[in-house]
Protein backbone atom coordinates (compact mmCIF):
# COMPACT_ATOMS: atom_id res chain seq x y z
CA UNK A 1 0.00 0.00 0.00
CA UNK A 2 1.29 3.31 -0.93
CA UNK A 3 2.29 5.39 2.07
CA UNK A 4 1.11 8.81 0.66
CA UNK A 5 -1.29 10.29 2.22
CA UNK A 6 -5.02 10.83 1.52
CA UNK A 7 -5.23 13.74 3.52
CA UNK A 8 -3.04 15.75 5.84
CA UNK A 9 -4.27 17.37 9.42
CA UNK A 10 -1.91 20.38 10.88
CA UNK A 11 -2.30 19.76 14.50
CA UNK A 12 -3.27 17.15 16.95
CA UNK A 13 -5.82 19.17 18.62
CA UNK A 14 -8.20 19.45 14.86
CA UNK A 15 -11.52 18.10 14.59
CA UNK A 16 -10.71 18.17 10.64
CA UNK A 17 -8.23 17.51 7.93
CA UNK A 18 -7.35 18.58 4.22
CA UNK A 19 -7.72 15.89 1.51
CA UNK A 20 -4.87 16.42 -0.49
CA UNK A 21 -5.24 13.96 -3.44
CA UNK A 22 -7.22 14.71 -6.38
CA UNK A 23 -10.80 12.42 -7.12
CA UNK A 24 -10.97 10.52 -3.65
CA UNK A 25 -14.07 8.69 -3.64
CA UNK A 26 -16.43 7.58 -1.22
CA UNK A 27 -15.36 4.58 0.50
CA UNK A 28 -12.09 5.06 0.80
CA UNK A 29 -10.06 3.81 3.45
CA UNK A 30 -8.10 7.19 3.73
CA UNK A 31 -4.36 7.45 5.23
CA UNK A 32 -3.64 10.70 7.17
CA UNK A 33 -0.88 12.46 8.43
CA UNK A 34 -0.56 14.90 11.11
CA UNK A 35 2.11 17.24 10.25
CA UNK A 36 2.88 19.06 13.73
CA UNK A 37 4.07 15.19 14.94
CA UNK A 38 4.22 13.19 11.94
CA UNK A 39 1.59 10.42 13.72
CA UNK A 40 -0.59 8.88 11.43
CA UNK A 41 -4.67 7.77 11.52
CA UNK A 42 -6.96 6.17 8.68
CA UNK A 43 -10.69 7.15 8.18
CA UNK A 44 -12.84 5.87 5.99
CA UNK A 45 -14.11 8.54 3.45
CA UNK A 46 -17.89 9.39 4.07
CA UNK A 47 -18.17 11.63 0.74
CA UNK A 48 -16.42 12.03 -2.61
CA UNK A 49 -13.98 14.92 -1.57
CA UNK A 50 -12.55 17.05 -3.93
CA UNK A 51 -8.87 17.91 -3.37
CA UNK A 52 -8.24 20.82 -0.86
CA UNK A 53 -11.50 20.41 0.96
CA UNK A 54 -11.95 19.00 4.89
CA UNK A 55 -13.20 15.85 5.90
CA UNK A 56 -14.44 15.87 9.39
CA UNK A 57 -12.52 13.48 11.92
CA UNK A 58 -14.69 12.83 14.59
CA UNK A 59 -18.67 13.05 14.23
CA UNK A 60 -19.70 16.89 14.00
CA UNK A 61 -23.06 18.42 14.79
CA UNK A 62 -24.35 21.83 14.54
CA UNK A 63 -23.24 24.57 16.78
CA UNK A 64 -19.67 22.40 17.46
CA UNK A 65 -16.53 24.34 16.58
CA UNK A 66 -14.24 23.45 14.15
CA UNK A 67 -10.55 23.14 15.17
CA UNK A 68 -7.52 23.22 12.55
CA UNK A 69 -4.13 24.63 13.05
CA UNK A 70 -5.16 23.92 16.87
CA UNK A 71 -7.58 27.20 16.42
CA UNK A 72 -10.92 27.43 16.63
CA UNK A 73 -12.06 28.34 12.11
CA UNK A 74 -15.76 28.96 12.76
CA UNK A 75 -18.85 26.94 13.59
CA UNK A 76 -20.78 23.51 12.48
CA UNK A 77 -24.50 24.93 10.73
CA UNK A 78 -24.97 21.31 9.99
CA UNK A 79 -23.62 18.36 10.70
CA UNK A 80 -21.27 16.15 9.45
CA UNK A 81 -20.22 12.37 10.65
CA UNK A 82 -16.20 11.11 10.53
CA UNK A 83 -15.24 10.71 7.43
CA UNK A 84 -18.00 13.21 5.55
CA UNK A 85 -17.07 16.64 3.50
CA UNK A 86 -16.74 19.55 5.54
CA UNK A 87 -17.40 22.83 3.98
CA UNK A 88 -19.86 25.58 3.30
CA UNK A 89 -22.82 23.98 3.21
CA UNK A 90 -22.28 22.80 7.25
CA UNK A 91 -19.53 25.54 8.08
CA UNK A 92 -19.61 28.95 8.84
CA UNK A 93 -17.25 31.81 9.99
CA UNK A 94 -17.97 32.96 13.65
CA UNK A 95 -17.19 36.69 12.42
CA UNK A 96 -19.83 37.17 10.11
CA UNK B 1 15.05 46.29 -18.94
CA UNK B 2 18.48 47.22 -19.69
CA UNK B 3 21.18 45.15 -20.28
CA UNK B 4 19.89 41.83 -19.72
CA UNK B 5 22.44 40.29 -22.70
CA UNK B 6 25.71 41.63 -21.39
CA UNK B 7 24.42 40.56 -17.67
CA UNK B 8 24.29 36.80 -18.45
CA UNK B 9 27.47 36.75 -19.38
CA UNK B 10 29.10 38.58 -16.28
CA UNK B 11 26.57 36.28 -13.92
CA UNK B 12 28.06 32.67 -12.49
CA UNK B 13 26.29 29.66 -13.64
CA UNK B 14 22.56 30.14 -12.61
CA UNK B 15 22.91 27.14 -9.64
CA UNK B 16 23.73 29.04 -5.97
CA UNK B 17 23.10 26.18 -4.03
CA UNK B 18 24.29 27.10 -0.31
CA UNK B 19 25.53 30.35 -2.04
CA UNK B 20 24.10 33.36 -0.44
CA UNK B 21 25.22 36.00 -2.22
CA UNK B 22 23.70 37.71 -5.46
CA UNK B 23 24.72 40.04 -8.24
CA UNK B 24 22.79 43.35 -7.73
CA UNK B 25 23.13 46.81 -9.31
CA UNK B 26 23.91 49.23 -5.96
CA UNK B 27 22.34 52.59 -6.82
CA UNK B 28 23.89 55.83 -5.57
CA UNK B 29 21.98 55.59 -2.15
CA UNK B 30 23.40 52.33 -1.43
CA UNK B 31 20.73 50.04 -1.97
CA UNK B 32 20.71 47.18 -4.33
CA UNK B 33 18.64 46.34 -6.94
CA UNK B 34 18.10 43.19 -9.15
CA UNK B 35 16.44 44.60 -12.57
CA UNK B 36 17.81 47.43 -14.28
CA UNK B 37 14.71 49.35 -15.73
CA UNK B 38 14.44 52.79 -16.68
CA UNK B 39 10.72 53.72 -16.06
CA UNK B 40 8.66 56.21 -17.83
CA UNK B 41 6.44 56.65 -15.17
CA UNK B 42 2.93 59.04 -15.30
CA UNK B 43 2.15 61.04 -12.77
CA UNK B 44 -1.68 60.33 -14.06
CA UNK B 45 -3.97 58.93 -15.97
CA UNK B 46 -4.23 61.35 -18.90
CA UNK B 47 -0.44 61.05 -19.33
CA UNK B 48 -0.30 57.09 -19.81
CA UNK B 49 -0.73 57.74 -23.50
CA UNK B 50 3.03 59.99 -24.02
CA UNK B 51 4.84 57.29 -21.61
CA UNK B 52 3.70 54.18 -23.67
CA UNK B 53 4.84 56.48 -26.88
CA UNK B 54 8.36 56.74 -24.93
CA UNK B 55 8.41 53.52 -24.30
CA UNK B 56 7.27 52.22 -27.86
CA UNK B 57 10.11 54.29 -29.20
CA UNK B 58 12.63 53.58 -27.42
CA UNK B 59 13.13 50.05 -27.06
CA UNK B 60 13.61 48.21 -23.39
CA UNK B 61 12.30 51.03 -21.39
CA UNK B 62 9.09 50.22 -19.25
CA UNK B 63 5.82 52.29 -19.10
CA UNK B 64 3.37 51.82 -15.98
CA UNK B 65 0.08 53.26 -17.08
CA UNK B 66 -2.06 53.46 -14.49
CA UNK B 67 -5.69 54.86 -13.40
CA UNK B 68 -5.25 57.75 -11.05
CA UNK B 69 -3.53 60.95 -10.01
CA UNK B 70 -6.70 63.51 -10.50
CA UNK B 71 -8.14 65.11 -8.15
CA UNK B 72 -7.35 63.44 -5.17
CA UNK B 73 -6.49 64.95 -2.14
CA UNK B 74 -5.36 64.19 1.57
CA UNK B 75 -4.48 60.88 2.92
CA UNK B 76 -5.30 59.83 -0.61
CA UNK B 77 -3.18 62.55 -2.46
CA UNK B 78 -0.19 61.61 -0.23
CA UNK B 79 -0.46 57.79 -0.93
CA UNK B 80 -0.46 58.59 -4.86
CA UNK B 81 2.52 60.37 -4.69
CA UNK B 82 4.17 58.27 -2.13
CA UNK B 83 3.58 54.90 -4.02
CA UNK B 84 4.79 57.12 -7.20
CA UNK B 85 7.96 58.24 -5.80
CA UNK B 86 8.78 54.74 -4.08
CA UNK B 87 8.37 53.27 -7.53
CA UNK B 88 10.85 55.43 -9.00
CA UNK B 89 13.15 55.21 -5.89
CA UNK B 90 12.87 51.40 -5.88
CA UNK B 91 16.44 50.14 -6.86
CA UNK B 92 15.38 47.72 -9.45
CA UNK B 93 14.76 51.24 -11.18
CA UNK B 94 17.91 52.94 -13.01
CA UNK B 95 16.65 55.91 -14.00
CA UNK B 96 13.18 57.60 -14.30
CA UNK B 97 11.24 59.64 -16.98
CA UNK B 98 8.33 61.38 -15.54
CA UNK B 99 5.55 62.20 -17.60
CA UNK B 100 2.18 64.46 -16.21
CA UNK B 101 -0.42 66.93 -17.31
CA UNK B 102 0.96 69.72 -15.81
CA UNK B 103 4.27 70.95 -14.36
CA UNK B 104 3.66 70.84 -10.85
CA UNK B 105 2.99 67.84 -9.48
CA UNK B 106 4.84 65.78 -12.10
CA UNK B 107 7.80 68.48 -10.50
CA UNK B 108 6.81 66.88 -6.79
CA UNK B 109 7.08 63.37 -7.87
CA UNK B 110 10.80 63.94 -9.80
CA UNK B 111 12.06 65.93 -6.92
CA UNK B 112 11.32 62.83 -4.92
CA UNK B 113 13.10 60.33 -6.59
CA UNK B 114 15.75 62.70 -7.17
CA UNK B 115 16.59 62.14 -3.08
CA UNK B 116 17.97 59.20 -4.21
CA UNK B 117 20.45 60.46 -6.61
CA UNK B 118 19.20 58.51 -9.60
CA UNK B 119 19.26 60.15 -12.73
CA UNK B 120 15.28 61.42 -13.52
CA UNK B 121 13.55 64.32 -15.24
CA UNK B 122 10.00 65.46 -15.47
CA UNK B 123 7.99 66.68 -18.69
CA UNK B 124 4.25 68.35 -18.42
CA UNK B 125 2.26 67.84 -21.46
CA UNK B 126 -0.14 71.69 -20.57
CA UNK B 127 1.78 73.80 -23.70
CA UNK B 128 3.48 71.64 -25.44
CA UNK B 129 0.97 68.35 -26.69
CA UNK B 130 1.71 64.82 -26.45
CA UNK B 131 3.24 64.93 -29.74
CA UNK B 132 6.12 67.33 -28.44
CA UNK B 133 6.54 66.25 -25.23
CA UNK B 134 6.66 62.41 -26.50
CA UNK B 135 9.80 63.92 -28.75
CA UNK B 136 11.17 65.65 -25.62
CA UNK B 137 10.91 62.61 -23.01
CA UNK B 138 12.27 59.75 -26.10
CA UNK B 139 15.67 62.05 -26.34
CA UNK B 140 15.90 61.54 -22.42
CA UNK B 141 14.90 58.03 -22.03
CA UNK B 142 17.39 56.82 -24.90
CA UNK B 143 20.50 58.76 -22.93
CA UNK B 144 19.32 56.72 -19.38
CA UNK B 145 18.59 53.64 -21.27
CA UNK B 146 22.44 53.53 -22.73
CA UNK B 147 23.54 54.93 -19.42
CA UNK B 148 22.17 51.89 -17.17
CA UNK B 149 22.91 49.60 -19.91
CA UNK B 150 26.59 49.75 -18.89
CA UNK B 151 26.24 49.73 -15.12
CA UNK B 152 28.56 47.37 -13.49
CA UNK B 153 26.53 44.64 -10.87
CA UNK B 154 28.38 43.87 -7.90
CA UNK B 155 28.75 41.00 -5.98
CA UNK B 156 26.26 41.40 -2.63
CA UNK B 157 25.30 39.74 0.33
CA UNK B 158 22.21 38.23 1.13
CA UNK B 159 21.37 40.69 3.57
CA UNK B 160 21.25 43.62 1.25
CA UNK B 161 18.21 41.48 -0.51
CA UNK B 162 14.74 43.04 0.58
CA UNK B 163 11.91 40.12 0.37
CA UNK B 164 8.87 40.62 0.37
CA UNK B 165 5.65 38.52 0.55
CA UNK B 166 2.27 37.74 -0.26
CA UNK B 167 -0.02 34.99 -0.95
CA UNK B 168 -3.19 34.92 -3.38
CA UNK B 169 -6.02 32.33 -4.62
CA UNK B 170 -5.42 30.75 -1.91
CA UNK B 171 -6.66 27.77 -0.51
CA UNK B 172 -6.18 25.00 2.51
CA UNK B 173 -3.15 23.81 0.12
CA UNK B 174 -1.37 27.16 0.72
CA UNK B 175 -1.72 27.23 4.68
CA UNK B 176 -0.32 23.53 4.49
CA UNK B 177 2.60 24.08 1.68
CA UNK B 178 3.59 27.17 -0.17
CA UNK B 179 2.67 29.58 3.01
CA UNK B 180 5.13 27.59 5.16
CA UNK B 181 7.23 27.30 2.68
CA UNK B 182 8.27 31.21 2.69
CA UNK B 183 7.44 31.25 6.06
CA UNK B 184 10.96 28.55 6.79
CA UNK B 185 12.37 30.98 4.24
CA UNK B 186 12.04 33.97 6.07
CA UNK B 187 12.73 31.80 9.26
CA UNK B 188 16.54 31.19 7.45
CA UNK B 189 16.91 34.50 5.97
CA UNK B 190 15.59 37.23 8.49
CA UNK B 191 18.51 36.14 10.77
CA UNK B 192 21.08 36.72 8.03
CA UNK B 193 19.90 40.44 7.99
CA UNK B 194 17.08 40.15 5.11
CA UNK B 195 14.62 42.47 5.28
CA UNK B 196 11.19 40.89 4.93
CA UNK B 197 7.41 42.16 5.17
CA UNK B 198 4.13 40.87 5.19
CA UNK B 199 0.46 42.83 4.78
CA UNK B 200 -2.80 42.03 4.21
CA UNK B 201 -4.76 44.04 7.07
CA UNK B 202 -8.43 42.41 5.72
CA UNK B 203 -7.02 38.82 5.62
CA UNK B 204 -6.11 38.53 9.21
CA UNK B 205 -9.00 38.65 10.66
CA UNK B 206 -9.64 35.28 13.11
CA UNK B 207 -5.90 35.22 13.56
CA UNK B 208 -5.55 38.90 15.06
CA UNK B 209 -4.23 37.87 17.99
CA UNK B 210 -1.63 35.58 16.46
CA UNK B 211 -0.38 38.54 14.75
CA UNK B 212 -0.61 40.76 17.28
CA UNK B 213 2.05 38.41 19.47
CA UNK B 214 4.25 37.31 16.85
CA UNK B 215 5.38 41.97 16.90
CA UNK B 216 8.88 42.57 18.57
CA UNK B 217 7.02 43.91 21.60
CA UNK B 218 3.99 44.97 23.60
CA UNK B 219 4.09 48.46 22.06
CA UNK B 220 4.71 47.07 18.07
CA UNK B 221 2.02 44.63 18.49
CA UNK B 222 -0.32 47.45 19.97
CA UNK B 223 0.42 49.57 17.11
CA UNK B 224 -0.47 46.73 14.58
CA UNK B 225 -4.05 45.99 16.63
CA UNK B 226 -4.56 49.93 16.35
CA UNK B 227 -4.25 49.42 12.39
CA UNK B 228 -6.26 46.04 12.56
CA UNK B 229 -8.87 47.63 14.31
CA UNK B 230 -9.46 50.75 12.03
CA UNK B 231 -9.61 48.32 9.25
CA UNK B 232 -12.75 46.19 10.95
CA UNK B 233 -14.68 49.83 12.05
CA UNK B 234 -14.19 51.93 9.09
CA UNK B 235 -14.24 49.73 6.23
CA UNK B 236 -15.67 46.52 7.13
CA UNK B 237 -18.42 47.70 9.79
CA UNK B 238 -19.12 51.41 7.80
CA UNK B 239 -19.49 49.35 4.49
CA UNK B 240 -21.07 45.74 5.25
CA UNK B 241 -24.46 45.28 3.97
CA UNK B 242 -24.71 41.79 4.48
CA UNK B 243 -22.83 38.44 5.97
CA UNK B 244 -19.38 38.76 4.05
CA UNK B 245 -19.31 35.29 3.62
CA UNK B 246 -19.23 35.43 -0.21
CA UNK B 247 -16.61 38.33 -0.31
CA UNK B 248 -14.17 36.63 2.44
CA UNK B 249 -13.24 33.83 1.83
CA UNK B 250 -13.44 34.53 -1.79
CA UNK B 251 -15.31 32.17 -4.52
CA UNK B 252 -11.94 30.95 -5.93
CA UNK B 253 -10.51 30.11 -1.85
CA UNK B 254 -14.38 28.26 -1.58
CA UNK B 255 -13.87 26.38 -4.57
CA UNK B 256 -10.19 25.56 -2.75
CA UNK B 257 -11.71 24.28 -0.01
CA UNK B 258 -11.41 27.24 2.42
CA UNK B 259 -14.52 28.16 4.16
CA UNK B 260 -13.69 30.88 6.89
CA UNK B 261 -12.03 33.74 7.13
CA UNK B 262 -10.46 32.33 10.64
CA UNK B 263 -9.32 29.37 8.32
CA UNK B 264 -8.22 31.39 5.68
CA UNK B 265 -6.34 33.89 8.04
CA UNK B 266 -4.54 31.35 9.92
CA UNK B 267 -3.36 29.67 6.56
CA UNK B 268 -2.30 33.21 5.30
CA UNK B 269 -0.14 33.90 8.71
CA UNK B 270 2.01 30.52 7.84
CA UNK B 271 4.55 33.55 5.88
CA UNK B 272 5.96 34.53 8.45
CA UNK B 273 7.45 31.29 10.18
CA UNK B 274 7.88 30.00 13.41
CA UNK B 275 10.37 32.54 14.72
CA UNK B 276 9.85 35.53 13.14
CA UNK B 277 8.82 38.84 14.42
CA UNK B 278 7.86 41.79 12.91
CA UNK B 279 10.13 44.95 14.27
CA UNK B 280 7.67 47.89 13.08
CA UNK B 281 4.39 48.47 11.26
CA UNK B 282 4.39 50.22 8.12
CA UNK B 283 2.06 52.71 6.64
CA UNK B 284 0.94 51.66 2.72
CA UNK B 285 4.19 52.14 0.72
CA UNK B 286 5.83 53.22 3.66
CA UNK B 287 9.57 52.80 3.54
CA UNK B 288 10.70 51.00 6.94
CA UNK B 289 13.01 52.79 8.96
CA UNK B 290 13.96 50.51 11.79
CA UNK B 291 16.84 48.54 10.29
CA UNK B 292 16.89 44.77 8.61
CA UNK B 293 14.20 43.05 10.10
CA UNK B 294 10.56 41.54 9.25
CA UNK B 295 7.70 44.44 8.62
CA UNK B 296 3.94 44.40 8.57
CA UNK B 297 2.55 46.55 5.87
CA UNK B 298 -0.97 48.08 6.30
CA UNK B 299 -2.25 46.90 2.78
CA UNK B 300 -4.88 45.80 0.72
CA UNK B 301 -5.24 41.90 0.27
CA UNK B 302 -5.93 42.31 -3.28
CA UNK B 303 -2.47 40.67 -5.04
CA UNK B 304 -1.73 43.65 -7.08
CA UNK B 305 -2.56 47.01 -4.92
CA UNK B 306 -0.34 44.90 -2.05
CA UNK B 307 2.29 43.97 -4.48
CA UNK B 308 2.50 47.63 -5.87
CA UNK B 309 2.82 49.07 -2.23
CA UNK B 310 5.26 46.31 -1.10
CA UNK B 311 7.43 47.83 -4.18
CA UNK B 312 6.95 51.05 -3.78
CA UNK B 313 8.22 50.73 0.22
CA UNK B 314 11.72 49.23 -1.33
CA UNK B 315 11.71 45.70 -1.73
CA UNK B 316 12.93 44.20 -4.79
CA UNK B 317 11.62 40.27 -4.99
CA UNK B 318 8.17 39.41 -4.05
CA UNK B 319 7.52 35.63 -2.86
CA UNK B 320 3.86 35.05 -3.61
CA UNK B 321 2.24 31.42 -2.21
CA UNK B 322 -0.89 30.53 -4.69
CA UNK B 323 -2.83 27.63 -4.24
CA UNK B 324 -6.15 27.98 -7.03
CA UNK B 325 -3.24 30.17 -9.21
CA UNK B 326 -3.29 33.57 -8.85
CA UNK B 327 -1.18 34.62 -12.02
CA UNK B 328 0.07 38.26 -10.83
CA UNK B 329 3.07 40.17 -11.89
CA UNK B 330 4.35 43.43 -11.17
CA UNK B 331 6.44 45.92 -13.77
CA UNK B 332 9.43 47.06 -11.67
CA UNK B 333 9.67 43.39 -8.82
CA UNK B 334 10.18 39.84 -9.82
CA UNK B 335 7.30 38.22 -8.04
CA UNK B 336 8.14 34.09 -7.49
CA UNK B 337 5.01 31.77 -7.58
CA UNK B 338 5.17 29.42 -4.93
CA UNK B 339 2.33 26.23 -5.52
CA UNK B 340 1.68 22.96 -2.84
CA UNK B 341 -1.49 22.30 -4.81
CA UNK B 342 -1.18 19.37 -7.69
CA UNK B 343 -4.31 20.49 -9.83
CA UNK B 344 -2.79 23.52 -10.13
CA UNK B 345 0.74 22.33 -11.76
CA UNK B 346 -1.22 20.32 -13.77
CA UNK B 347 -3.44 22.38 -15.77
CA UNK B 348 -1.34 25.69 -15.32
CA UNK B 349 1.97 24.89 -14.78
CA UNK B 350 3.56 27.67 -16.78
CA UNK B 351 2.55 30.11 -14.21
CA UNK B 352 4.19 28.42 -10.60
CA UNK B 353 7.98 29.14 -9.82
CA UNK B 354 8.44 27.03 -7.26
CA UNK B 355 6.80 23.11 -7.03
CA UNK B 356 6.19 22.19 -3.14
CA UNK B 357 3.28 19.74 -3.89
CA UNK B 358 6.00 17.15 -2.49
CA UNK B 359 5.05 18.71 1.19
CA UNK B 360 1.04 17.21 0.47
CA UNK B 361 2.95 13.94 -0.57
CA UNK B 362 5.27 13.60 2.55
CA UNK B 363 7.61 13.75 -0.11
CA UNK B 364 9.33 17.01 0.76
CA UNK B 365 9.72 18.57 4.30
CA UNK B 366 9.44 22.25 4.83
CA UNK B 367 13.44 22.42 5.44
CA UNK B 368 13.52 21.69 1.68
CA UNK B 369 11.13 23.30 0.27
CA UNK B 370 12.35 26.53 2.22
CA UNK B 371 15.71 26.01 0.58
CA UNK B 372 14.21 25.24 -2.55
CA UNK B 373 12.61 28.84 -2.43
CA UNK B 374 15.61 30.68 -1.11
CA UNK B 375 17.35 28.62 -4.06
CA UNK B 376 14.82 30.64 -6.76
CA UNK B 377 14.99 33.69 -4.50
CA UNK B 378 18.72 33.92 -5.31
CA UNK B 379 18.36 32.54 -8.97
CA UNK B 380 15.68 35.13 -9.58
CA UNK B 381 17.84 38.08 -7.85
CA UNK B 382 20.90 36.96 -10.37
CA UNK B 383 18.38 37.62 -13.38
CA UNK B 384 16.35 34.49 -13.96
CA UNK B 385 13.15 36.02 -15.42
CA UNK B 386 9.93 34.62 -13.06
CA UNK B 387 6.81 32.80 -14.98
CA UNK B 388 5.58 36.15 -14.81
CA UNK B 389 8.13 38.11 -16.15
CA UNK B 390 8.49 35.51 -19.48
CA UNK B 391 4.38 35.61 -19.56
CA UNK B 392 4.35 39.39 -19.42
CA UNK B 393 2.09 40.32 -16.29
CA UNK B 394 2.95 43.92 -15.36
CA UNK B 395 0.04 44.32 -12.95
CA UNK B 396 0.59 48.30 -11.12
CA UNK B 397 -2.27 49.38 -9.44
CA UNK B 398 -2.42 52.04 -7.11
CA UNK B 399 -4.25 51.47 -3.99
CA UNK B 400 -7.17 54.73 -3.80
CA UNK B 401 -8.41 55.25 -0.37
CA UNK B 402 -11.53 57.56 -1.38
CA UNK B 403 -13.53 59.39 -3.84
CA UNK B 404 -11.59 62.12 -5.38
CA UNK B 405 -12.71 65.75 -5.01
Amino acid sequence: MSNIPQFLVHSPEDNVGVVVVEDLKAGTDMLGVITENDSTIRVTAGHDIPIGHKVALVDLKEGDTVVKYGQDVGRMVGSAAKGEHVHVHNHKTKRW
Amino acid sequence: MAKSAARKAAKPASSTKGNLQFWGWRRENGRVGVRNHVLILPLDDLSNAACEAVANNIKGTLAVPHAYGRLQFGADLDLHFRTLIGTGSNPNVAAVVVIGIEDGWTDRVVQGIAKTGKPVVGFGIEGHGDIATVAKASYKAKDFLQWASELPLEECDISELWVSTKCGESDTTTGLGSCPTVGNMYDKLIPKGVTGVFGETSEITGGEHIARERAISKEIGDKWYKVWKAYQDDVIEANKVDDLSESQPTKGNIAGGLSSIEEKALGNLEKIGRNCRYIDVLGPAEEPQAGPGLYYMDTSSAAAECVTLMAAGGWVVHTFPTGQGNIIGNPIVPVIKISANPKTLRTMPEHIDVDVTGILRREMTLDTAGDALIDMVIRTANGRLTAAEALGHREFVLTKLYRSA
